[in-house]
């Protein structure tokens, strides 16, 4: 159910702007990485490149390779709209269908592809749903629309969206971060079961989250503005909380900048 | 028409407290000086001499076509006929809106089936489709086709495109012939499909503008919510820019229905009016209020004009109702669409 | 193609990233294929018209497209790229009438185009002669359009302005509505209006000033609502600043507020002149016809140029042809200019934001 991501000499740009330069990483099956790092130091940019998001963005280009499971997200032949199924993505504000119910927004990827009995749709939605801890909340009102729940149902309802395709990889950019305290916590809750059954990248700006749902942690940052996003390191998060190689990392985790 | 004296005025960012003395109220507006009151005065009262003039167009039109119909012989309604001098009728006048009601939405309604999708279509390709650097010129030649004078789609369409839908017409009535609708006995085709066509091209730059517009609102959120699901182009817009949309696209045709039920120049050059109906489209004759009201002016008597009225009061009435019921559209959408935020 | 269909709940570790896909040049191809055979069609079933050879080209694109999308991508993808050529086929049907419409204007305009032609009148001219001019016209129809900017400007100015500064309660919201409402009213009903109350009830001639009031009914909700635009861009913060030194609020308005937007409002009024200077359904019922100069729009009928193309194309003549043909690109320069000098000036005044 889980892939491993290979990522070697990665270079995104917007237009000539070059936004990540020479990034080169391994994302573990069945783990939490997570991405931190100062403002525009490219983290949501990379962690775009990673489904082929950013390409969508007028101008958005990328070189380099990006292997899944050894095969390359950007080989010839590869298309874009069979990466994204592969690996899905969560995004910084909640975005459920304004037009949907609540069923329908979690059928929606599944709908792409056809015709689909109704009984195996309402299995799908009930196991994303409960899946994402939203079952109990929604099971009476699942043909109310989606945007009808608070922010942090709508993001775990996103979370069921996502989940629904079964993908391999989910990608979370900074998924708490228009979320109170307490629904913040429940999404980190999920994410800790969820990492059971995929690999999850998340992209935040909290770096207590970071130390509490991650395994993994990656610290990117940048020369001076203007400058491409750099990875510095990335290793155990328990190593770059408490003993990181580079002096930069320290200075950032001990908020001497960013 | 008192002014709103008795209605609070709703909070806003400016006013908190809700003034209840008129003097609150106009220290409120900022209007506690001499000069500020004249301004004030001199502002409100363009408004309503704004809403004076349409209730002036609706009492004067009302006034002259109920001078026209009280000695009106046929039924205003449903006569076949436009006879205000009574020439056939031994001078009494004789006349009725059926043919120009049949002919207005028979030609508006070809002028939507054609305009809508191909407008939407446009839309898309200048949200979604073009490249970048060519959406803004291509816009620009959306509204250019806007900007292009009636009279000047009529004669191009009268000079350039009739002429040259004979051949289209017979191939319709070649395979369609069979229905009444599509039969095509030659000559000229100033038909009402012709004029249909013709309203189509014109109706298309607001049909578009509107569209455009509601496109390029719709949340990039919701598109990309989409996109990784993985959505193929297509896709991201029926799930995400469409519904947004919709009512977006129903009001703007309704615009569009507006303006093509009221254009008067082109039709009147492009159509040779004939007041029957005609169950085939693409023969020639029918006629709408507008064209008719321009053709038949000129030779018309004091009465024949106020008869002319009765009918331009009905249109009036028609092109207000569906002008009202689009900008209610628009204005509903408008609250509900930051419902989500 | 069952290398894009995914089942549901397991077998999704076999989810192929690569998908069959059609060349880059496949559009481009088909596109010339379908238009080398509609042209072929078109010849050898001998059919006149060049409508009928782009419509059997366009549809010809679309289908082969989608069969050959079907054929390798799968149906999903099929779709989408019909989708994507229908909205190519759009985009091209409506360039066409466009270029057309420009294209015709300009060949058979320039016929008679010339300084003879802008500076006589047709007095004296019979319509099947050539000869004659639209000097008439355009003095008619610039006193007729300058008129109907004298009674629409300030009303719209002073409306968007109460509507912006001051309008907060039901009054705002009904006047809000009518000036929408008032937006769609068929030019024609208008001429109609001014037709009952001032030359059928209060007994006047036909005059240029009649039809004035007529397109500035036209004119007053594009003013309106343009001009309401450009308020709500002056930033809050700059009427508060003046506020805040104790200037009063008309005097803010007057002083700060329509100078910072007077390049959006320029834009605006030239926009609705060039609307109105071609309207010709209110000068026909209005402002009658008059082959001679008349310079005084309060007395008795005048030209216009919107009419004139009307009348010259209704003598049925050549001549006449050329001269409506010819008045038609005379008008239609006139408005693109009014169009393109608009244009400029709003890019050239346009707030500046964001500092």
């Amino acid at each position: 159910m889980a892939k491993r991501i290979d990522v070697s000499g990665l270079n995104a740009f917007y237009g000539s702007h070059k936004a990540i330069e020479d990034i080169s990483m391994t994302v573990e099956p069945r783990s939490v990485t997570a991405f931190i790092g100062p403002s525009g130091c490219g983290k949501s940019t990379f962690l775009r490149t990673l489904n082929r998001m950013h390409e969508v963005t007028p101008g958005g280009r990328v070189e380099g390779k990006v292997l899944l499971d050894g095969d390359d997200l950007y080989g010839s032949g590869v298309d874009p709209v069979n990466v994204r199924r592969t690996i899905g993505m969560v995004f910084q504000r909640p975005n459920p269908f304004p037009t949907m119910s609540i069923f329908d927004n979690v059928a929606a990827g599944l709908k792409l592809n056809g015709s689909y009995k109704k009984s195996e749709l309402n299995d799908v939605v009930e196991k994303s749903l409960k899946g994402a801890n939203l079952w109990n909340e929604v099971k009476d009102r699942l043909n109310k629309p989606g945007s009808g729940l608070s922010g942090g149902q709508q993001q775990r309802l996103c979370i069921a969206r996502a989940i629904a395709v079964e993908p391999q990889v989910l990608l979370m950019d900074e998924p708490c971060s228009a979320l109170d305290p307490i629904s913040t916590l429940a999404i980190e809750d999920l994410i800790g079961e969820l990492k059971e059954r995929f690999t999850i990248v998340i992209v935040t700006h909290n770096m207590q989250q970071a130390a509490r749902v991650s395994d993994r942690t990656a610290f990117f940052n940048l020369a001076a503005v203007g400058q491409p996003g750099k990875l510095i390191e990335i290793d155990e998060t328990e190593r770059i909380f408490s003993n990181p190689s580079v002096q930069a990392t320290e200075d950032y985790i001990s908020g001497r900048f960013g | 028409m008192d002014i709103p004296t008795d209605t609070p005025p709703p909070p806003s960012h400016v006013e908190d407290a809700k003034p209840t003395t008129p003097e609150q109220k106009r220290a409120a507006r900022g209007a506690t000086r001499p000069g500020d009151r004249i301004f004030l005065g001199l502002s409100r009262g363009s408004g309503i001499v704004l809403l004076l003039i349409m209730a002036a167009v609706a009492a004067f039109l009302a006034y002259r076509a109920s001078v026209a119909l009280a000695d009106n012989e046929g039924n205003f309604l449903t006569t076949f006929e436009w006879d205000p001098a009574g020439v056939a009728h031994d001078g009494k006048p004789y006349f009725g809106i059926a043919v120009l009601v049949f002919g207005t939405i028979v030609s508006s309604i070809i002028a939507l089936a054609i305009a809508v999708p191909v407008a939407i279509g446009i839309a898309l390709f200048i949200s979604h489709y073009a490249p970048r650097k060519l959406a803004a010129p291509i816009a620009y030649v959306i509204d250019l086709l806007a900007a292009v004078p009636s009279i000047v789609y009529g004669l191009w369409g009268a000079l350039v495109v009739a002429p040259n839908l004979t051949g289209l017409y017979s191939w319709l009535d070649d395979y369609f012939g069979w229905t009444g609708v599509f039969e095509y006995e030659g000559g000229a085709p100033r038909s009402l499909m012709t004029v249909g066509i013709l309203l189509a091209i014109m109706i298309l730059p607001i049909i578009t503008n509107v569209s455009r517009e509601v496109f390029l609102q719709v949340p990039k959120m919701h598109e990309e919510a989409a996109l990784a699901l993985g959505a193929t182009r297509w896709e991201v817009i029926r799930m995400s820019v469409l519904p947004f949309g919709r009512s977006g696209i129903i009001s703007a045709s309704m615009l569009g229905l507006g303006r093509a039920l009221g254009e008067t120049i082109a039709v009147a050059t492009v159509l040779s009016p004939n007041f029957v109906i005609n169950a085939s489209v693409l023969d020639y004759g029918g006629g709408t209020f507008a064209q008719n009201i321009a053709s038949k002016f000129s030779e018309a008597s004091e009465y024949g004009r106020d008869a002319l009225i009765a009918s331009g009061l009905v249109l009036f009435v028609i092109t207000l109702l569906v002008n009202g019921a689009a900008r209610l559209i628009i204005a509903r959408r408008k609250e509900y669409s930051g419902a989500n935020a | 193609m069952s290398t894009v269909t995914i089942k549901p709940g397991g077998g999704h570790d076999t989810t192929p990233l690569k998908a069959a896909r059609l060349p880059r040049w496949t559009p481009y191809a088909v596109a010339a294929g379908s238009l080398a055979v509609a042209v072929g069609i078109g010849l050898a079933a001998g059919l006149e018209s060049r409508m009928q050879w782009g419509l059997i080209a366009a549809v010809l694109f679309v289908a082969v497209s989608y069969a050959l999308a079907a054929r390798v991508e799968g149906t999903r993808q099929a779709k989408d790229r019909l989708a994507t050529s229908l909205v190519w086929v759009m985009f091209l049907l409506a360039v066409v009438p466009l270029a057309s419409l420009i294209y015709e204007t300009v060949e058979r305009g320039v016929k008679v185009f010339d300084g003879y032609f802008l500076s006589h009148s047709m007095g004296v001219v019979a319509d099947d002669e050539p000869g004659g001019g639209i000097y008439h016209a355009i003095i008619g129809t610039l006193e007729q359009v300058g008129l109907a900017c004298v009674i629409a400007v300030p009303i719209g100015l002073l409306t968007a302005i109460y509507l912006v500064e001051y309008g907060r309660g039901k009054l705002a919201k009904t006047v809000t509505f009518f000036v929408d409402v008032m937006t769609g009213i068929p030019s024609i009903v208008a001429g109609l209006f001014v037709l009952s109350f001032w030359i059928l009830i209060l007994g006047f001639d036909s005059s240029g000033w009649a039809g004035a009031m007529a397109l500035s009914i036209l004119m007053m909700p594009v003013v309106v609502r343009s001009t309401e635009e450009m308020l709500k861009l002056v930033p809050n913060e700059l009427r508060e600043a003046s506020l805040a030194l104790g200037v009063p609020k008309w005097r803010t308005i007057l002083k700060v507020v329509l100078p910072t937007a007077i390049g959006g409002i320029t834009t605006g009024v030239m926009l609705a002149v060039a609307r109105i200077a071609g309207e010709t359904a209110p000068v026909l019922l209005l402002v009658w016809v008059n082959p001679f100069i008349n310079t005084n729009p309060f007395d008795g009928p005048q030209g216009s140029l919107p009419l004139y193309i009307y009348q010259q194309y209704q003598s049925g003549t050549q001549a006449g042809y050329d001269r409506a043909w010819a008045a038609a690109l005379a008008l239609i320069s006139f408005i693109m200019i009014l169009n393109l000098v608009a244009r400029g000036i709003a890019r050239w005044k346009a707030p500046k934001t964001g500092r």
